[in-house]
């Protein structure tokens, strides 16, 4: 059984659909990019799937179980995080208070998991006292995937993460995803760099105005010439 | 390219079945309480909601036009009221055959000369004063001339107060006390309006119920100018009085000058609603980004409208004041001459002209009413109280009975927000195309 | 040196006491203008509530102070922040969350506020009168007069049982908020909401639970400042118009959303209130030589009469508005 298994998946804001019919399953272990240009419905389709979006039609499955349009605290309690691209941490609130915030529906993982993070981020663990909102670009980015992990998910989604990273901070930030992923963490992420994305994943979804156009593993997107010319800039 | 018109296609004409609903019933109602309170009584009442109508008009356009939330209406009520007290108000020979005038010119020129000199030093760093020497320089002069002003104005308004009593009115026609009303609130509304309307709207409802409070208490303390809590009265009419003509007829003529007023707004502001002017008012109220994204400058349409509006409540709370005869600041109260009309605009349509007339006189037919009533049930529940338990009620009934209304006014306020949000007869937003 | 003393009388004990109830107020206000994004204009009501229900459980029970050697108020206090509490969830119940879930915008929930305003005054006054009526009602209000060991001084300071009970229990009070917001983990929740509610939401914390705990917070401080105002002076059921003012204006000159900013902000107001109206012309007195006459002659030097003391909080207002509109610790919600 798939870990996520989103099947023609229509949804939108205020009467309009965004996504047309988007269909995507990763399994538990794995790395799911999607990929697509601008206006794809990439960032809405993570949305959707985190309940923050309505899904008209169409069903959404994590481990078999329908989850569509369930709000966001009964996702994270069911095994789901999500990184938001933009405002992902609480600024005023220091890193570790910031990690104890993931783990609000899960008391219990705080003193466990805190060193987890720590050890899968060791900048955090000098900055642990420092306020999140001091901090550079890099580290509030594993600030909040620390912040979702805290809840042990299952299954991660992080929206864009290397966005306004220098190239330095992004290689660190994929290789820190693939570290997660390897404690056996699925993740579903949107990226604009496309190819060092794909590059790291199992499964490659290229999303164009709300549908699938390409769906195959992370190595056979590369390898393909027409999505190559079409979406990875040549 | 006409946008007018492609607006007046876009709605197809229908008869107002709803306007004419409300307004016949808001007429029997009338008709009703002229056959039991008699015409002197249901004319005055007519006149007030009339001149409530002119107040609610300026909340409406601030509240409804623009989204701006003025909780200070007693404020401007109160300044007009003051300005057709002292233009219209006979002159009082005992101080203006003193030297006081002049002695109180004199303080106004400190005033003045100290304001000019407080403003002089905030520019002294274009001389090549540092700036924080300037700020210090300021500061202090502003306080020492303040403590000197004040103490000159202390003196002199002290030998007024025991002398002559108080300044008096002018003796001017009464309208020219309501248009410098008008214009007084209106003032006033451009200085709260700069300070507060580029920030979070909840300031500006702060900052309005705050200078409400401090004009109010400056009415009820400065005896010199307004006999404070002696009440200044009769004030004259713009028509003539009831000892001229009798009750019914001299409230009748007054409300024809109030109705006029009332046309004349009403035909102005549409006028404006639909200009350009209007659209982007709404424009900004609706969408403030993209409004400023199309490079309009929105501070400055924002005061301009909150201004207007203080202006109508200036004009209106003249009128009233001018009507009643009678000018007392202790009189001025919020929940009579703000929330009253907030539940006037809510309640009629926040941005529709006519729905704000209706929620006027509606709103005020049943908060007159509602006072005997209240009463009379109080009584009841007194009655029943003495005869079944032998209880023995406080003695304040009256008052208390009183304050039953606050909670109501209170209760409408919170149940329109939520049900009726748009008002019983809402704003018509027409879309192109 | 008796100048000192009336200095520190007029200005250092009441700005303090003033100042007390203002900060109790202003955490309150910017404690729910955090969390629910709108400034909350029934807050000087649910004061007097508060207040009303201590003088309600004082004239039912006046002899519950007895056992503990304080006023009976003090004793019921605790009691009358849990019904204040009660009441401040069930109006948000009742009113101000049917509003959020329509998604108002706040200027919407401010005019809802004012509604519920209304609605307290009308019942607080319907049933308690328009007069004011002491606390005390069966204790003795203790005034402890402290004679300074210095020569040629002859008047004492002079301060109240319940200035003191004041003090004590504002420390108390924003020793226990501070602990709450940084080491409970509701606390710490609500400081997160605060900062950022989407993500809160994302989290996994229960938004609808942080509204609870910030309206129980808020009503408990605005019975305790309620309470104790009405202690120091008398119950007034007319107070939350003259309240408000001061109470926004210490929360915006502490930058709104800021705890600790609005603590500050409320004694800056309330010192503000009582140098404003303290006639300096007693503190020239000692210097009377070698002043000019015309200062010294004036017998009141006070900036303002103590009948537009209301006048101060809105100046100060202005000039932060003007000057700072973030206030001086920079708010959160701008």
């Amino acid at each position: 059984m798939p870990l996520l298994d989103a099947r023609d998946v229509h949804g939108g804001y205020g009467g309009m659909n965004i996504l047309n019919g988007v269909d995507m399953a990763i399994e538990a272990d794995e790395i799911g990019v999607i990929v697509g240009p601008n206006g794809a419905g990439k960032s809405t389709m993570l949305k959707a799937i985190f309940g923050l979006l309505h899904v008209n039609q169409g069903e959404i499955l994590l481990r078999g179980e329908p989850i569509h349009n369930l709000p966001p605290n009964k996702l994270v309690q069911k095994g789901m995080g999500f990184v938001p691209q933009e405002k992902n941490v609480f600024p005023s609130l220091t890193v570790k208070e910031n990690l104890e915030m993931g783990a609000f529906l899960k008391p219990g993982n705080v003193k466990r998991m805190l060193d987890r993070i720590y050890n899968f981020f060791p900048p955090l663990y000098d900055k642990r006292h420092q306020p999140a909102g001091e901090l550079s670009g890099g580290q509030r980015q594993m600030v909040a995937m620390g912040r979702a992990l805290m809840a042990e998910p299952s299954l991660l989604l992080l929206d864009e993460p290397t966005a306004g990273l220098s190239p330095l901070y992004m290689n660190e930030i994929f290789e820190q995803v693939k570290l997660v992923n390897s404690a056996g963490v699925g993740i579903l992420m949107v990226e604009q760099n496309a190819k060092q994305a794909l590059a790291i994943a199992d499964r490659g979804f290229v999303l164009a105005a709300g549908q699938n156009r390409f769906t195959d593993t992370g190595a056979a997107l590369l390898a393909d010439p027409e999505v190559a010319k079409s979406f990875l800039g040549g | 390219m006409d946008t007018k018109r492609a607006d007046t296609v876009a709605t197809p004409r229908r008869f107002p079945l709803r306007e004419v609903i409300l307004f016949a019933a808001v007429l029997v109602a009338v008709l009703g309480v002229y056959a039991a309170m008699g015409p002197a009584y249901s004319t005055r009442m007519l006149v007030e909601a009339a001149c409530y109508a002119i107040l609610a008009l300026g909340l409406t356009i601030q509240w409804g036009y623009a989204g701006q939330f003025n909780a200070g209406v007693m404020g401007f009520v109160a300044l007009g009221g003051f300005c057709a007290m002292l233009f219209s108000f006979p002159v009082n020979p005992d101080f203006w055959e003193s030297e006081l005038p002049g002695e109180l010119g004199l303080a106004l020129f400190y005033m003045v000369a100290a304001v000019l000199v407080v403003v002089g030093a905030t520019r002294l760093d274009r001389l090549g004063v540092p700036k924080k020497l300037r700020t210090v320089i300021a500061i202090v002069l502003g306080v020492v001339l303040y403590l000197v002003v004040v103490n000159a104005f202390r003196g002199v308004t002290d030998q007024i107060e025991s002398r002559a009593g108080f300044i008096g009115g002018l003796g001017l026609p009464v309208g020219v006390g309501w248009i410098v009303g008008g214009a007084l609130a209106g003032g006033v509304g451009y200085f709260i309006g700069r300070v507060c309307l580029g920030l979070r709207s909840d300031y500006l409802a702060i900052a309005t119920l705050g200078i409400a409070e401090i004009i109010k208490a400056f009415f009820k303390n400065s005896d010199w100018l307004t006999r404070g809590t002696a009440t200044v009265s009769p004030l004259p009419w713009p028509v003539p009085g009831p000892a001229e003509v009798g009750f019914t007829l001299a409230r009748a003529l007054y409300f024809s000058v109030t109705a006029v007023m009332i046309a004349v707004i009403f035909f102005l502001l549409s006028r404006a609603y639909h200009a350009p002017w209007g659209r982007m008012i709404r424009a900004i109220r609706d969408n403030e980004i993209s409004a400023a994204a199309m490079g309009k400058d929105i501070n400055k349409r924002r005061l301009e409208i909150f201004v207007l509006g203080c202006i109508l409540m200036g004009i209106g709370g003249a009128a009233l004041a001018s009507f009643n005869s009678m000018f007392d600041p202790q009189g001025y109260l919020p929940l009579n001459h703000t929330f009253l009309v907030l539940v006037m605009v809510i309640l009629g349509g926040p941005g529709n002209n006519l729905g704000t007339i209706f929620g006027a006189v509606a709103v005020y037919i049943i908060w007159i009413m509602s006072g005997p009533l209240a009463l009379f049930l109080m009584e009841l529940v007194v009655t029943f109280g003495e005869g079944a338990f032998g209880w023995e009620a406080p003695t304040n009934m009256d008052s208390r009975a009183l304050q039953a209304r606050v909670f109501v006014i209170g209760l409408l306020i919170t149940l329109v927000l939520r049900y009726a949000p748009k008002g019983l007869l809402p704003e018509k937003v027409r879309h192109h195309g | 040196m008796n100048e000192l003393v009336f200095f520190i009388n007029n200005v250092v004990i009441a700005g303090s006491v003033s100042g007390s109830i203002y900060a109790i107020g202003a955490v309150g206000v910017t404690l729910i203008f955090s969390i629910m994004r709108f400034a909350h204009f029934a807050h000087g009501d649910m004061m007097t509530f508060g207040a009303f229900m201590v003088l309600l459980l004082t004239t039912a029970f006046p002899g519950a102070g007895a056992a503990f050697g304080v006023p009976a108020a003090l004793v019921l206090l605790p009691l009358a922040m849990v019904l204040t509490a009660l009441l401040a969830v069930s109006i948000d119940k009742a009113f101000y969350k049917p509003l959020r879930a329509h998604g108002v915008k706040p200027i919407v929930m401010v005019i809802g506020s004012l509604g519920v305003t209304l609605m307290l005054q009308g019942l607080i006054r319907l049933f308690a009168g328009t007069s004011g009526q002491s606390l005390y009602v069966d204790d003795r209000k203790e005034i402890f007069r402290l004679a300074l060991p210095f020569e040629g001084v002859r008047a004492p300071v002079v301060i109240t049982e319940p200035q003191l009970y004041l003090f004590v229990i504002t420390l108390l009070a924003v020793v226990g908020l501070h602990l709450f917001l940084n080491r409970s983990r509701l606390g710490k929740a609500m400081r997160a909401m605060s900062d950022n509610p989407d993500l809160a939401q994302a989290s996994g914390i229960n938004t609808n639970t942080i509204v609870a705990v910030t309206w129980v917070i808020a009503g408990g401080l605005a019975a305790i400042a309620g309470t104790l105002l009405s202690l120091d002076v008398t119950f007034k059921p007319d107070l939350s118009f003259f309240l408000l003012l001061p109470i926004f204006a210490a929360a915006i000159v502490g930058g709104v959303g800021h705890p600790y900013g609005a603590v500050a902000g409320g004694f800056v107001v309330g010192f503000a209130e009582t140098l404003a109206v303290f006639n300096w012309s007693v503190m020239l007195r000692p210097f009377r030589d070698s002043l000019p006459e015309w200062l010294t002659q004036s017998g009141n030097l006070a900036f303002v009469g103590t009948e537009y003391k209301i006048v101060v909080p809105f100046f100060i207002l202005v000039v932060i508005l003007v000057w700072r509109p973030t206030g001086i610790f920079k708010g959160k919600v701008i």
